[in-house]
């Protein structure tokens, strides 16, 4: 199905749940790549069985590295067309990401971006609430596209902005960075409501809001 | 405010260059060229402050500075501070270089792309 999309995922240390997602997705996406960003468990090994390529990273670099790397792997695929962003940690719906693709297949679209905002269902507390506006706010100061969610991990690009776009931040700022390359290259984007499943294990790992300041720190003393 | 008021424009204006540094992207061949004339300057004003150490109890109360060792205090300061953000831009961009490598080590080692898609369609 849909084998002219390759989904990138993520993976860090996320051995028991990898598995299910990866079992879960095949039956709407084939082709999957996994970049174990230096894992300390066995997710490689779990995302392989579970059918996906794993390209491995030798030491880890972060997520942004990770995320780079798959975009780079699967342009070596002549066939693919679309690649889709995809979080190891089940918060993302495939039907979600199969709607976003068949949006680049049937518009005049480079970059489809899940929003969290767009769709009535948040499950997000009132603290994050605030600080994600805020994020949205600095970005469409900084960069002036008109998004509504800028820390949304479910992203679909077509193979012309898969190569156009470089992600250099490789560990949290790069949610910021693809927006200003997709702003940077002028690519026509578009958002998509996506609704985000926050189970209690990604709530347990989750991002905590003091990462909105070492994402600020990584935007601008990092370069 | 009041007294030391040179003093404090003095220093408040180079910690906002070196905001301001940090803010504006910064490439090229003149940042770099105004660095290293900044540090040859820096160290031809050491040797001056070595053989006459009264030039500088001098230029201190000329700015309103009570001693010569205090405006070298603050001096130290400004320059610690712009070294620091040199040196962790430049550690960035070594960081950026270690990413490419590893990036080109993962995708050789793994199986290749254009391989790995036809398997993963035929095995669904």
């Amino acid at each position: 199905m849909n084998t002219d999309t390759w989904l990138v995922v993520p993976l860090y240390n996320e051995g028991t749940v990898v598995g299910d997602v990866i079992r879960h997705a095949r039956k709407t996406f084939s082709k999957i790549v996994c970049v174990d960003d230096g894992s300390a468990d066995n997710s490689g090994e779990v995302a392989a069985q579970a059918g996906a390529v794993v390209v491995t990273h030798p030491v880890n670099l972060g997520q942004g590295a990770a995320l780079q790397t798959g975009i780079s792997y699967v342009l070596g695929d002549p066939e693919m067309k679309y690649v889709v962003t995809f979080d190891s940690d089940g918060q993302h719906r495939t039907e979600d990401a199969e709607r976003m693709v068949q949006r680049l297949r049937t518009e005049d679209l480079d970059v489809v971006l899940g929003s969290r905002f767009l769709d009535a269902k948040v499950e997000a507390g009132f603290m994050k609430r605030i600080v994600l506006k805020a994020a949205v706010m600095f970005e469409r100061i900084t960069t002036r596209l008109k998004v509504t969610d800028t820390h949304n991990g479910l992203r679909a690009f077509s193979r012309s902005a898969a190569e156009q776009i470089q992600i250099r931040q490789n560990r949290m700022a790069h949610g910021s960075e693809i927006l200003q390359e997709i702003a940077r290259h002028n690519l026509r984007y578009a958002e998509e409501p996506v609704h985000i499943i926050y189970t209690d294990y990604s709530r347990a790992k989750g991002q905590s809001l003091w990462n909105s300041v070492n994402i600020l720190n990584e935007l601008f003393l990092d370069r | 405010m009041g007294d030391q008021i040179v003093i404090k424009v003095v220093l408040i204006a180079a910690l906002i260059v070196l905001m301001a540094i940090l803010l504006v992207p910064r490439k090229g061949a003149r940042p770099l060229a105004i660095r290293r004339l900044t540090y040859l300057l820096l160290l031809v004003a050491a040797i001056a402050a070595v053989i006459y150490p009264s030039w500088l109890t001098w230029l201190a109360a000329l700015v309103g500075v009570g001693r010569g060792t205090d405006l070298l205090l603050y001096g130290l300061v400004v320059v610690f501070i712009s070294h620091s953000m040199t040196s962790k831009s430049r550690h960035a961009e070594s960081d950026r270089r270690f990413t490419a490598l590893a990036r080109r080590i993962a995708i050789d080692d793994a199986e290749p792309a254009a391989e790995a898609g036809r398997r993963l369609a035929e095995s669904q």
